[in-house]
């Protein structure tokens, strides 16, 4: 954990905080430490939520259930889904990202209630080792990540109470850090920056945070009267005792659509920032970038029961919502041409944060595409809850948020550490991922085409063969992060020297040093008006382009 | 140009299906052609532009300048926010179109509803007659129309539990664990779960419905293709949920009267 950051030796002023390394372990209040105890707890649990998924893959190898009892199985999918969703890329993309630039990025020194913070983030570690404990003390819950009653009513208890109390404590963890957020963004502004300087960053996570404090408490509600239900054996959701279980889907799906843009929002963000300083562009279309995240934010409100196509839904509830759905398409595929502007015509450096970037435009494209395929009802029926969602999903939340997340660390990486990680390995673990990523999840939307249900211990055996392929990507998968492991704790210590801005970027959390000092500038907050002023003016491109060329000659 | 017809040709020859085997499996798999069309055009179109991006712009050893600065275009946005507007719009009212042409927008209320189907999912109810009854995609109407005599569906009762599926034909009065339907003759299927939320699921039909507890459900197909497909359950449903398969025998007419007088129990009787 703090193998990562050299310690910071210029504050030896006495303190009640822990100094050095030990603040780490601290209930720090600066942002800086919030954000990096977010981000390394969270792969902490994206190595356990992996060995989960590696699990899984090792059982599907072969079409009979023969690697763990059925019931283990069933476990280990609800950890799995569990742990990647809550524990590692809603806090990463949110909590990591967002503590560590959103005071920078609006200049202000801290967040706007910084002990909140450190609640926030406290939360976490605990909820998970709960999570995870249940395993081994009685035993996960057995419902999938959906906790659909009355399955959910029915396995046995105390997994599932477990399981409800992490998520709860999880979901009050977000729904801490997005009030701070909503906050910090309207109120902290430095004098002087108005809302439409801000880099793009603060706009995804200020939709991403209405989502999140519109959104969470419906489901804090939901498995509160779930649990109700399991404890009090009282009827919400009990067919038995007169209740209705396809409410629960409603209220279920009520947060769990959003949280997909929570988890996704803020990537789109990130790519954001990324995109215009490797490519020396400013980014294309900045209003339009802020009108879509909006758009989006409202939209994402109103499509969920497209979970539930063929569940019992009305025939003008499935119409309202496949239109709906279908329409997040227009300010998704905005973004998306954007970003292809902002390219055309750079001077793309074709780095590993560039390589994970655009593997996530190419991932969440497809992942796109087949999004508004099964936002059609009549598709829908057909591979509704098979491989092809799981497919689906995978290309949206792995190859989109998890991809920008590495991208992000080797952004970022050299701001935290003052140290540049290495560049050959970088391109090494990007090319493992997107390989292995590719050949894990692409094969499995044929699998759901052609009738592999999901959440299944036993299968078909027709299906033997795409599943082994399958198996062989996710561990190449596995495989990736030991070059990326290696690099960031090598590049600790031996890493190139990386200067304060390496990147020659605009935004204002490369105006100060590398790391950054605690309250973040020595000085005032600099002024950041136009946080994507890179490029020159067409007029003087020929004079430019001509010396570049000299140069480059020149050096041969 | 290339890619558009390239697009249209990967949509249209490459099957990626299971064989059809419903009145609506041609229907959907219309449906996909168009989707699997557009979505190849799409896909290849930004994989192409991003590589070209990428090797066209790249930076080479030694440049320092920056790009252009462009920081949009104000034509060129609405371009982009038209186009997928319009493939949206044009995705959506054609899977309306097939959506209706398999009878998905059959109101769910009492009176449109097969009347047969309707008695046995109300006497199975007994006491909860304010119970409403669901009803999923795919109706016995359509064949019935073609051919211009209405066909009266074979009625069967699926009871889902864990894990298994029971079909019991009342014409009949027996249980069997296959489900053997006639070749051409629309089914209706009334459907209820003992336990936890399961879901019927046949790949070569194209049809899935979720079968929920205290919540009787309807789903009617008509098949068209004989041979044995598999039925499986697609909701999460406890420990064997991967287990909790069946089969589908789609069998000729004379075929299905011949297993049928062999399980009958009324014709038995009687005699």
């Amino acid at each position: 954990m703090t193998a990562t950051l050299p310690a910071q030796s210029e504050h030896p002023s006495p303190s009640l905080q822990p100094q050095g390394w030990l603040r780490y372990f601290s209930f720090s209040v600066d942002h800086k430490v919030i954000g990096l105890q977010y981000l390394v707890c969270g792969f902490a649990f994206y190595l356990i939520g992996g060995a989960l998924a590696g699990a899984i893959r090792t059982e599907l190898v072969s079409p009979l259930s023969d690697f763990m009892p059925r019931e283990v199985y069933n476990q280990v999918l609800t950890l799995h889904g569990t742990v990647m969703i809550f524990l590692w890329i809603v806090p990463v993309v949110n909590g990591a990202f967002g503590n560590y630039l959103i005071p920078f990025y609006v200049g202000a020194r801290d967040m706007a209630f910084p002990r909140l913070n450190a609640v926030a983030f406290w939360l976490i570690p605990p909820a998970g080792l709960l999570l995870i404990s249940s395993y081994f003390i009685t035993g996960a819950a057995q419902s999938g990540w959906t906790a659909y009653p009355p399955l959910s009513i029915t396995t046995p208890a105390s997994g599932q109470i477990i399981w409800i109390l992490s998520v709860l404590l999880l979901g009050g963890s977000s729904i801490f850090g997005g009030i701070n957020f909503i906050a910090t963004i309207l109120k902290l502004r430095r004098p002087g920056l108005k809302m439409m300087q801000l880099p793009m960053y603060c706009w995804a996570m200020l939709g991403t945070s209405i989502l999140v404090v519109l959104s969470t408490p419906v489901l804090a509600g939901t498995l509160i009267l779930l649990s109700f239900d399991i404890v009090a054996h009282t009827g919400f959701f009990n067919p038995g005792l007169g209740g209705n279980v396809v409410v629960y889907q409603h209220l279920f799906w009520f947060y769990s659509h959003p949280a997909v843009y929570i988890m996704v929002l803020p990537a789109f963000g990130l790519v954001s920032e990324i995109l215009p300083v490797h490519c020396r562009k400013p980014l294309f279309g900045y209003a339009t970038m802020v009108v879509s995240i909006m758009a989006i934010v409202v939209l994402g409100l109103v499509v969920w029961a497209h979970h539930m196509f063929t569940s019992g839904t009305p025939p003008w509830m499935r119409l309202f919502f496949t239109i709906a759905t279908a329409f997040i398409a227009v300010p998704t595929g905005i973004k998306f041409f954007n970003w292809l502007a902002t390219l055309w015509g750079g001077r793309i450096s074709l780095n590993s944060a560039v390589l994970f970037s655009c593997g996530f435009i190419i991932n969440f494209v497809l992942g796109g595409i087949t999004g508004v395929a099964l936002a059609q009802v009549p598709f829908d029926v057909h591979v509704h809850d098979t491989y092809f969602v799981v497919a689906h999903f995978h290309y949206i939340v792995y190859g989109g948020s998890v991809f920008v997340i590495f991208a992000s660390i080797y952004h970022w990486y050299p701001k935290v550490t003052g140290r540049l990680l290495n560049e050959s390995i970088g391109r090494l673990h990007f090319l493992l991922t997107f390989v292995g990523f590719n050949l894990c999840f692409a094969p499995q939307h044929w699998l759901g085409l052609n009738g592999m249900p999901r959440r299944v211990a036993e299968y078909d055996p027709q299906f033997a063969f795409i599943n082994q392929l399958s198996s062989v990507g996710a561990l190449l998968m596995a495989i990736s992060t030991l070059p990326f492991l290696w690099n960031v704790i090598m590049s600790a210590f031996n890493g190139e020297i990386a200067g304060d801005n390496p990147w020659r970027a605009l935004t204002p959390e490369w105006l100060t040093s590398s790391p950054p000092p605690v309250e973040n500038w020595k000085g005032e907050a600099p002024l950041v008006t136009e946080p994507y002023g890179y490029g020159v003016p067409a007029e003087q491109l020929d004079l430019q382009a001509a010396s570049g060329r000299d140069l480059w000659s020149n050096g041969r | 140009m290339i890619l558009v017809l390239g697009g249209l040709w990967i949509g249209q020859n490459v099957n990626l299906l299971p064989v059809d085997a419903s009145a609506n499996a041609p229907i959907y798999d219309e449906l996909f052609r168009v989707l699997f069309s557009i979505g190849t055009i799409l896909f290849l179109g930004i994989v192409g532009l991003v590589v070209f991006s990428l090797i066209r712009f790249r930076r080479r050893s030694g440049e320092l300048s920056d790009g252009l600065a462009i920081e949009g275009n104000l034509p060129l946005e609405i371009f982009w926010t038209a186009v997928p507007a319009v493939v949206v719009l044009f995705i959506g009212l054609f899977s309306y179109d097939i959506y209706e042409r398999m009878g998905g927008m059959a109101p769910l209320d009492h009176a449109a509803m097969d009347h047969a189907a309707m008695d046995h999912a109300s006497s199975n109810q007994g006491s909860g007659s304010e119970q409403r009854v669901w009803g999923g995609i795919g109706t016995p109407l359509l064949t019935a129309s073609e051919q211009g005599t209405p066909v009266s569906p074979l009625p069967v009762e699926v009871t889902a539990m864990q894990f298994a599926f029971l079909f019991r034909y009342p014409k009949g009065d027996f249980i069997s664990g296959e489900l053997h339907v006639p070749v051409g003759q629309p089914v209706s299927l009334s459907m209820e779960a003992k336990d936890v939320i399961h879901a019927f699921w046949v790949p070569e039909f194209r049809l899935k419905q979720d079968v929920i507890p205290g919540q009787p459900t309807v789903l009617n197909f008509t098949p068209t293709r004989a041979g044995r497909y598999p039925i499986v359950c697609a909701e999460l449903c406890g420990p064997y949920h991967g287990g909790m398969r069946s089969t589908v025998v789609v069998e000729e007419q004379d075929a299905f009267d011949n297993w049928f007088a062999q399980n009958n129990k009324i014709t038995a009787t009687d005699t």
